[in-house]
């Protein structure tokens, strides 16, 4: 049978990511000092998988409603006003997701039609290219830069508007570079859109994961409702990536089609893990807290330790990755993981696979222990010395 | 708990240097804040944990739960005070609960800690009675895990 003659080929041309690539390579080799994973080293409170196990114990494993369990939206409702300042109607404008993968992909399909253009900045997470591919849209890249904090800027943004742009995905604080988008930042975004047909997709499911200045969310900025939906969910910030569970707000008008998306694809997100979910934004503030200092710390101790051994590294101001500048070595990002990798054991992901303009980059992860992550550049520092040496 | 207590709790030998790059904060003022914390007595001491099986097997630990009968105006005080002052007695503890004096003790043998108990702790005026807890494996200490902790299985998304 000639499969390549049956598939679809969207799907065929899709490329797979590049950041399997490498962790496909370490599991074979045994024994690797990993800094790739892009989930928390810490187990989801106890406090969570306890009403996990009482929900198992009291025979709740029935569908839920298709948006999801009404308590779960009510308390999403309040928890996304706290943080926000902009309250959505757990009926109709809340819908409970697999992950905040889905509620991405629900957005895209809801919005993009065959030749609608998608604005995505780069580098960033490895999943909006390819989910608007899928739609028949049409990605535009606008590459950020080290030097601008890999921030998006209103005059970028405004030479690639068309006529036939219809989503703007912001995906801030960012995987992988850790950058953020303050308040000052957005505001001239917003001035821009105002007025427009584009509709914003903003990712933010690190938004706990800020460090120093407070996360800010395009949405609290006046007028920015109506043209926005915010994502979110409960694995970056509650270590609850295993759960799958995520969650969109948006318009009434936009959200009852992804409604209709969900219900054909998925019917109702996992409802243990939703009962879970309602403990976690009731009770788990100080939980993300002690979480997010732990990060802090690592997050200072990589920066300055990649700076030592000669990899200039941008102070990112959210999510848990540093993102070193590896151009001083003259290797590629490929060649630089794939020789470290096989010399040292220790397996980083390359840039490049967040997009073009992450070549000659590396993401490290410290989503891991202080202890792990100092053994770890150790050995980055005497691969570093060892190229020296060679040349 | 004070994020510089809490790193210092877990690694008590971080340099200041290191400290202060991951507080964020300057050398001169972690060295100075150590200082304060140690000069006030917040800071009781440095220990360092280590796996005793590897070390000295001729030990043995017992936990020894005593019942007293505190005096007056000094209360569980004094006993207290009396028990912790031994060398083989680690730690004491007053605790809620069905008996009063929670007592760590580490000796050579087993002998040593019952005739610890019955000659030492037995005999004190005020001390009840006496339940001798031998330890048969340590798992966890001062926070930090003796045993190998679980392998890492995520995988890189």
């Amino acid at each position: 049978m000639d499969y390549s003659k049956l598939l679809n080929q969207t799907a065929v041309a899709i490329r797979p990511s590049g950041i399997r690539k490498y962790f496909d390579i370490a599991e074979k080799m045994g024994n690797v000092i990993s800094l790739g994973v892009g989930e928390p080293d810490f187990h989801t409170p106890w406090v969570i998988r306890r009403e996990a196990i009482r929900a198992l114990e009291r025979g709740k494993t029935f569908y839920t409603a298709n948006p999801g369990l009404l308590p779960l939206r009510r308390e999403i409702s309040a928890y996304t006003a706290s943080k926000t300042g902009v309250t959505y109607d757990p009926n109709g404008e809340i819908i409970v997701t697999v992950g905040g993968s889905e509620a991405i992909d629900l957005t895209v399909r809801t919005l993009v039609s065959p030749g609608d253009e998608v604005i995505i900045p780069e580098p960033s997470f490895v999943c909006y290219k390819p989910i608007v591919e899928l739609t028949g849209g049409v990605p535009v890249i606008i590459e950020t830069r080290e030097e601008d904090g890999f921030k998006l800027r209103a005059e970028a943004l405004k030479e690639k508007i068309t006529d036939k742009t219809k989503l703007l995905i912001l995906p801030y604080p960012n995987n992988p570079t850790g950058a953020i988008m303050t308040r000052e930042d957005l505001e001239p975004i917003a001035k821009l859109l105002e007025g427009t047909d584009i509709i914003i997709l903003t990712d933010e499911i690190y938004s706990e994961l800020s460090y120093g200045v407070k996360h800010f969310s395009i949405v609290s900025l006046p007028v920015m409702r109506e043209r926005t939906v915010y994502v979110n969910g409960f694995s970056k910030a509650f270590a609850m990536t295993g759960w799958r569970l995520g969650y969109m707000c948006g318009p009434r008008e936009i959200l009852t089609h992804s409604l209709k998306i969900h219900q054909f694809g998925i019917m109702s997100s996992p409802t243990v893990s939703q009962y879970a979910a309602i403990e976690a934004l009731k009770s788990c503030e100080e939980d993300v807290a002690n979480m997010t200092s732990e990060y802090d710390m690592r997050r200072r101790y990589l920066v300055d330790a990649f700076n030592k051994i000669g990899l200039r590294c941008f102070m990112p101001e959210g999510a848990f990755y540093v993102f070193p500048c590896i151009k001083s070595t003259g290797l590629t990002s490929d060649e630089f993981c794939e020789r470290l990798l096989y010399s040292k054991r220790v397996a980083v992901i390359p840039g490049n696979a967040f997009g073009e303009c992450g070549e000659g980059y590396i993401r490290v992860s410290y989503a891991y222990s202080r202890k792990h992550l100092q053994t770890a550049v150790e050995k980055i520092a005497e691969f570093l010395e060892e190229l020296k040496n060679a040349d | 708990m004070d994020r510089l207590l809490k790193l210092l709790k877990t690694n008590a030998r971080l340099s200041n240097a290191e400290l202060a790059v991951m507080l964020g904060r300057s050398e001169e003022d972690i060295a100075a804040e150590i200082k304060r914390l140690e000069d006030t007595g917040v800071i009781k001491g440095y220990s360092t944990v280590f796996d005793e099986e590897i070390v000295a097997k001729d030990y043995v630990m017992a936990v020894i739960e005593l019942k007293v009968t505190p005096k007056a105006q000094v209360g569980y005080d004094e006993i207290a005070r009396h028990i912790a002052s031994y060398p083989e007695v680690e730690s004491v503890y007053l605790v809620s609960g069905g008996y009063d004096l929670s007592v760590t003790l580490r000796c050579r043998t087993l002998k040593e800690v019952s005739d610890y108990v019955a000659q030492r702790l037995a005999t004190i005026d005020g001390v009840v009675s006496t339940t001798t807890h031998f330890f048969l494996q340590k798992y966890k200490e001062s926070g930090i895990m003796l045993i190998a902790e679980d392998a890492d299985e995520r995988t890189m998304q």
